[in-house]
């Protein structure tokens, strides 16, 4: 049997391909909105973890620890068959996006965390000195010079939600991946998986190859 | 009498180290109040706890003009009041020179943007440095980021100055100019606690001199009398070290 009949078939490929890109249309949609609600989620739970009352200040952490260790895949089922129990019925999408959120926001809420750390205590006193109040020290001062340290690591951040959209296909969402393996079976042909694949990479290489040239700019010393 | 500036039994400790031990000082409007002492002598401490950088226990009291020095309200009064100038400038990397001055201005009495702009402009030529708003901090020498840093704390029209040996980490040649500027912000009548290591500068401009050791004022007089006359020993031995290094 010749391999480029089975893995790179042009006519199953042309044939799947209106699948894909619906599927793939999801997946971004996933993507995105995950990302955008966890990067809100992180910066509360980072300023509440850095600046609220003791007992907030150890809930937020406790969160933030527990989020980042329970494996995404658990959570996402949890979310999804486990709730309805309690009468929660979530669509796969919402439960997708509420499970990828919650972790990105926990992992987001580090990255902030570091980025306002790495801002010397100068800019904090002569903030102060000066008069301004926390939520203006924050925001003037502070956050727009934590920006810069924590775009390489929140891209990262990223592609991983990115590529943990995949998950969702074990909730029967419709995303790229799910779509490429229904279209495989219905060719009977794994081609639309390697279609997949490369649609992945497409969008994900390129971002990865972004982080690391920020990555060395930054290591470079303009921060 | 009560000074403008009035310290009583200031108690400072950083956990269990007693870095400041029951300081007594009055400070009148006006005056020009030079700090010198050994590394470690609590010098920094003190004049950070003037506009409370520092938390200092319960049983101390300061007040600038009358209002005590306490979380709150009045905190943010007696900072919008009290400027500081410190060793390192600190000043916003991500801000424009012009931005940099502008800013506590804007945000702490809503100056509108414009007339914000004029002060910092009148504040740039008054320090020398007409030609560099629209530059970055980065791009400035030691010495005239340490003046922008001056006219930052000018903008809010301050009653008194904090300086944290404000030319300690500048080049030598570069300490003149920004002991210039402060020389003629001396003669404006603003009230000025400095730390400084530059001896003629305290022997110059001012009114008093205070020495500190081991977290505690040691002598306070003069400098005519200070330096030339000093009654304590350690005062003695201190100046004898640094003038005839
Ligand atoms: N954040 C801190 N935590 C613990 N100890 C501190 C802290 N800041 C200062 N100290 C200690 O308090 C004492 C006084 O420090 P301070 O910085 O006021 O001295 P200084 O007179 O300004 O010295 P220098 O001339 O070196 O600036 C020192 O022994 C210092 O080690
Ligand atoms: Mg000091």
């Amino acid at each position: 049997m010749d391999l480029f009949e089975t893995f790179l078939n042009f006519d199953v490929l042309a044939r799947t391909w209106p699948m894909l890109v619906k599927g793939l249309w999801l997946t971004l949609k996933l993507g995105v909105a995950s990302i955008l609600a966890g990067l809100v989620l992180g910066l509360i739970l980072c300023l509440t973890r850095l600046y609220a009352i003791a007992p907030l200040r150890w809930l937020t952490r406790a969160y933030i620890d527990i989020f980042r260790s329970i494996p995404l895949l658990v959570l996402l089922i949890v979310v999804y068959y486990a709730l309805p129990f309690v009468g929660v019925r979530l669509s796969a999408f919402v439960s997708a996006m509420a499970a990828l959120t919650l972790v990105s926001g926990a992992y987001t809420a580090e990255i902030f965390r570091a980025g306002i750390e790495a801002v010397p205590k100068g800019q904090f006193e002569a903030s102060a000195a000066l008069g301004l109040n926390h939520r203006q020290t924050m925001t003037d001062v502070i956050l727009p010079q934590s920006i810069r340290v924590v775009i390489p690591p929140l891209t990262n951040n990223s592609i991983n939600v990115i590529k943990d959209t995949a998950l969702a296909s074990v909730v029967a969402m419709p995303d790229l991946l799910k779509q490429a393996t229904q279209a495989q079976a219905l060719t009977a042909n794994p081609t639309p998986l390697i279609g997949a694949a490369a649609i992945y990479l497409a969008f994900l290489l390129p971002a990865v190859l972004l982080v690391s040239r920020l990555e060395r700019r930054m290591n470079r010393g303009q921060v | 009498m009560a000074g403008y500036i009035s310290i009583k039994n200031l108690q400072k400790y950083y956990g269990t180290f007693h870095a400041l031990k029951g300081i007594d000082l009055e400070i009148a409007q006006g005056e020009v109040v030079c700090v010198i002492g050994p590394s470690g002598s609590g010098k920094s401490t003190l004049i950070r706890c003037i506009n409370r950088l520092e938390p200092f226990s319960n049983d101390s009291a300061i007040t600038v003009d009358g209002v005590p020095v306490v979380p709150g309200r009045s905190l943010a009064k007696v900072r919008a009041e009290v400027g500081m100038v410190f060793q390192n400038f600190n000043l916003f990397p991500h801000l424009t020179v012009r931005e940099n001055i502008m800013l506590a201005p804007r945000r702490v009495r809503g100056t509108p943007r414009a007339e914000a702009q004029g002060l910092a402009d009148r504040l740039l030529a008054r320090v020398g440095l007409s030609e560099q708003g629209d530059k970055y901090p980065s791009g400035l020498s030691g010495g005239q980021q340490q003046r922008v840093a001056i006219a930052r704390a000018l903008a809010m029209e301050p009653q008194v100055l904090l300086f944290d040996e404000p030319t300690s980490a500048l080049d030598p040649e570069m300490v003149g100019e920004v002991l210039d500027v402060m020389r003629d912000l001396a003669r404006t009548g603003v009230t000025m606690v400095v730390v400084t290591h530059e001896m003629g500068f305290a022997r110059q401009v001012a009114d008093r001199v205070i020495f500190m050791d081991g977290g505690a004022v040691v002598e306070a007089a003069p400098p005519e009398t200070l330096f030339s006359a000093p009654v304590e020993q350690r005062t003695r031995n201190f100046l004898h070290a640094v003038l005839d290094h």
